[in-house]
């Protein structure tokens, strides 16, 4: 290990180094306020993103940890995500009992991410794989005193392993059949043997757990419930980001050989996804669950970029995952205060929102048309790419299901825009005024919901990275 | 103001593009803009105006200044009224401007949300159902025509081995029959859906009705539209000879529209609710006239559109401010407003004098040319469908003097109606814009044929490649 090692590993090493300063001032008492600990972690997310900006491209420890500037803008989006998550969870962490503990398994997590997406190994993934899923299970926990968010983590956890240990079973197989773990010489050595379709099954089952698809989604909507705003807003963005961007780099090569497994697969995943998602999502009363499902939706959408297996589909798949990432965290950003000030959580209390909170009112309805994939929002343009490359494949069927899906989410979002604009009730919420640091998240939010569609820098970007 | 300004900017684009056609410049479209917008997909941001896409923005001008000018009255949440407004009409100046079809689709999508929360927030009646309704409608239509520039897009491979969304250099590919079977039916019943064609026509009745004064307005006279010039530009124009295959279905769809919308309007009790059965009905023409498939009945199409906006416009207009002063839309409690609202009677009569075909109004205009045009269609199916078309302004006739005549003229029926206050300067300004309109096109169509010939006549060769002649 040398100091090109250190350089090349620096997201990482800065990462655990800020973990080091939140876990020595959680023992030293350093934290005198919740406000001081917040200011810390924003400063630092903020240096955390400067040091993702600094590209650099190499391998270390033999090829298990690698690098390049696609991964370092990954791991810049999930930076961006977590600080736009904790900027927006002001009024929730301020009364918090145990915030640095927050911040430290927040920070455990995304170090876990981080490494999975820079793995270049199994072994390495995997271990990543755990380091992030068993913070996030305690993460779930966080709402300390409310007994569903126990009940959530105690899912999670329990899920969480089950999937893990079924994808390090296909992984063993993997290296039983091929003699290998590193991901650059799986691809010469897989022979397209019956073990090895097992085994693959088996891992993209362990990834459908993560991302939410059917018939692996059964955990969401009650984790979603339970689990405190920000870290459902974790969970549904930056977690599914994460698996999204490895599933690109690293396994979607892998799954090439068996072609009418992969492509019979993803068909049947995708119908289910959206179908269940946007059925389910019509019935919720609870405004994180229905948010649950519709990412369960968003999903399936997210895999069309799979279905034809070029750079087109790849870099639909990123541009998509950052205008949701935009998106989703505007949504869960009204709800998060909505949820901290008042403590209500259902869709019936947001009727006649908008006459009291304007601005509020727009951020939240503008999320959920970028969301529904309505122009000029951002999401629109990420859907149609979507579409567009998973039409590539000549899968047109496919592509009336999932065009069609889009009016029935239309529906459901456009119902809470309806509770929002359109009615109204006696007892109605009275919010007090948002922090600013609120505010400032929400508006880069709105910024990324209405910018990055219209202006067309973004997604060439991506694609001059793959 | 910016609506007056747009009407002002579309007057002089219209000068100066008959100027440029005077001087002989013959390219399909003039005042071409194109930049790349994302070339991974070959999607441009390319913009364009022929005759017939400026004949839609003076249209979609005039129904908005009109809207804008009588919406004064708008009490709650006034600026997002006419923030959608806008957003509206930036959606119809977009698609008909647009030649590329992803840039198509996104200007056709724009104006999904505007609709629902103006019908949603400021509609009467049952507006939510209708909001909803229209919304997820329209949505459904547009997921169609989605569907449909996916399909072209990939099937359609350019002299280059190119895949491209350009509509200009797709109507130089012939795309193999096979694919025009599929992809025509997916493209015309989607923006068939924007066009009221039976039996995809159920959001207009309460969309229409449930929606505020202007959005009406622009409902029926523009958004309807759309779906027209998306069938013409998009579907026949790139699709000629799976248009000649299918016309007959189109002729028989739009036949039934026709003849269902003018006897459904005889049931209505509901002033709103007979418009809006009636823009079902008018757009049967249109569909009608592009189904026939020769140049006077596409010309006849085309001029329909731009007749039917502005008179709808205006019948709308009127019943809005009717309302707004009777607080009734009900036929049987409606009479003899001549004697006490005398500006505003006089703009309904207009109207629908307009809409059953008067000859001096644009009403007759359009329909002439578009049954000369059905005509001229060889086999007994489409002369009988022309008949039948013929017949059914009989039955317009007659609903139009009905209503006109028991809720206009006769006594007056309810003693608070004796002295209601007649229009004031904005109504005015506004009803008599869209009159102007009325009358130029009925009194000298000729202009508006010499703008539109020429554009038709290049979709014409390309159906000619179809054994379709004129």
């Amino acid at each position: 290990m040398n100091e090109a090692t250190l350089f090349l590993m620096k997201p990482e090493l800065s990462l655990m180094l800020f973990l080091f300063i939140l876990l020595i001032g959680k023992v030293g008492d350093w934290f005198k306020t919740n406000e001081s600990v917040m200011n810390l972690v924003h400063g630092l997310l903020v240096v955390q993103l400067g040091i993702c900006l600094i590209p650099g491209t190499g391998e270390a420890f033999s090829g298990m940890y690698r690098t390049h500037t696609l991964i370092g803008f990954e791991k810049l989006i999930l930076t961006a995500g977590t600080l736009l998550i904790s900027l927006q969870s002001w009024h929730w962490a301020r009364n918090h009992k145990h915030l640095p503990e927050f911040y430290i398994l927040l920070f455990t997590t995304l170090l876990g991410f981080y490494f999975m997406l820079s793995s270049g190994n199994f072994l390495m993934f995997y271990l990543a794989l755990e380091l992030a899923s068993i913070p996030l299970a305690a993460l779930v926990n966080f709402d300390l005193d409310k007994a569903k968010s126990s009940e959530a983590a105690v899912k999670m956890i329990l899920i969480s392993a089950f999937a893990s240990s079924m994808m390090l079973f296909g992984i063993s197989f993997v290296y039983g059949t091929t003699g290998s773990l590193q991901f650059d010489q799986l691809p010469q050595l897989i022979n397209g043997g019956q073990l090895q379709m097992m085994a693959l099954i088996f891992i993209f089952s362990g990834f459908a757990f993560k991302l939410s698809a059917v018939p692996f989604h059964l955990w969401t909507a009650d984790v979603y419930e339970g689990a405190p705003v920000a870290v459902t807003a974790y969970l549904s963005v930056i977690s599914k980001a994460a698996t999204v961007f490895v599933f690109i780099s690293i396994l979607s090569p892998l799954f090439q050989f068996f072609p009418a497994l992969w492509n019979h697969l993803l068909e049947w995943v995708i119908v289910l996804t959206i179908c269940v998602g946007n059925l389910f999502a019509l019935r919720q009363t609870n405004i994180k669950r229905f948010l649950a499902f519709s990412s369960i939706a968003q999903v399936g959408f997210i895999l069309l970029a799979f279905v034809a297996g070029n750079a087109d589909g790849s870099a639909s798949g990123i541009f998509f995952l950052v205008v949701y990432l935009f998106s989703n965290l505007g949504a869960f950003g009204v709800v998060s205060i909505v949820s901290a000030q008042t403590g209500h959580e259902d869709l019936v209390h947001y009727k006649g929102f908008y006459r009291h909170h304007k601005t509020l009112g727009w951020v939240m309805a503008l999320s959920l048309f970028s969301l529904a994939g309505v122009p000029p929002t951002a999401g629109f343009f990420g859907k149609m790419f979507l579409v567009a490359s998973g039409a590539a494949a000549g899968n047109y069927f496919l592509l009336l299901i999932a065009a069609l899906n889009m009016v029935v989410s239309l529906y459901y979002y456009l119902r809470i825009v309806k509770f929002m604009f359109v009615d109204e009730q006696e007892h109605h919420m009275i919010l007090q005024p948002a922090h600013y640091t609120v505010m400032l998240a929400l508006f880069i939010c709105m910024a990324g919901v209405l910018l990055t569609g219209v202006v067309p820098g973004l997604y060439a970007y991506i694609q001059s990275l793959l | 103001m910016g609506s007056v300004i747009q009407l002002v900017l579309v007057g002089m684009l219209a000068v100066s593009f008959y100027a440029a056609r005077e001087a002989g410049d013959l390219a399909p479209m003039l005042f071409e803009y194109r930049s790349s917008w994302y070339p991974a997909f070959h999607i441009e941001y390319h913009v364009g105006i022929d005759g017939i896409s400026l004949l839609m923005l003076l249209m979609t001008a005039f129904v908005v200044v009109s809207g804008i000018l009588l919406s004064f009255k708008i009490e709650q949440l006034t600026k997002e009224f006419f923030f959608l407004l806008l957003m509206l009409s930036m959606g119809a100046y977009g698609f008909f401007i647009s030649l590329d079809l992803f840039t198509m689709f996104f200007f056709l999508e724009i104006a999904v949300i505007p609709k629902f929360l103006l019908i949603a927030i400021w509609g009467s009646g049952k507006k939510e159902y209708s909001a909803m309704k229209l919304a997820l409608m329209l949505m459904a239509g547009s997921a169609l025509v989605l569907v449909g520039i996916l399909i072209t897009y990939f099937v359609a491979v350019g002299p280059d081995g190119q895949h491209t969304f350009d509509l200009m250099q797709l109507a130089q590919v012939q795309l193999p029959f096979e694919w025009q079977r599929i992809i025509f039916p997916l493209l015309f019943v989607g923006f068939g859906v924007f066009t009221a064609l039976f039996p995809f026509h159920t959001w207009v009745p309460d969309g229409h009705s449930s929606a505020p004064t202007a959005a009406s307005m622009f409902l029926a006279g523009i958004s309807m539209k759309l779906g027209g010039y998306g069938c013409l530009r998009v579907a026949t124009y790139l699709m000629p000879e799976a248009a000649a295959y299918y016309s007959w279905v189109i002729v028989l769809l739009a036949t039934i529209a026709i003849l269902y919308g003018a006897f459904a309007t005889l049931m209505q009790k509901d002033l709103k609710y007979i418009n809006a059965y009636s823009s079902v009905s008018h757009c049967g023409f249109i569909l009608l006239g592009i189904g026939m498939l020769t140049k006077t009945a596409l010309i006849g199409a085309v001029m329909q559109m731009v007749s039917h906006g502005v008179m709808t416009a205006l019948f709308f207009g009127a019943i809005g401010m009717l309302y707004e002063r009777t607080h009734t839309r009900q036929v049987s409690e409606l009479g003899g407003l001549l004697k006490s609202i005398p500006f505003i009677s006089s703009m309904y009569i207009i109207a629908g004098l307009c809409s059953l075909g008067l000859p001096g109004f644009s009403g007759f205009v359009s329909e002439m040319t578009i049954f000369m045009g059905a005509w001229q269609r060889e086999g007994v199916f489409y002369k009988v469908a022309t008949i039948l078309a013929c017949a059914s302004i009989v039955v317009t006739a007659v609903y139009i003097l009905r209503a006109a005549g028991k809720a206009v003229m006769g006594p007056i029926e309810n003693d608070a109606f004796k002295n209601l206050p007649d229009a004031t300067w904005n109504e005015k300004i506004a009803s008599v814009l869209l009159t102007v309109a009325v009358l130029a096109i009925g009194l000298a169509p000729f202009w508006l044929i010499n703008l539109v010939s020429g554009d038709v006549q290049l979709i014409m060769e390309n159906l000619t490649r179809g054994a379709i002649g004129n």
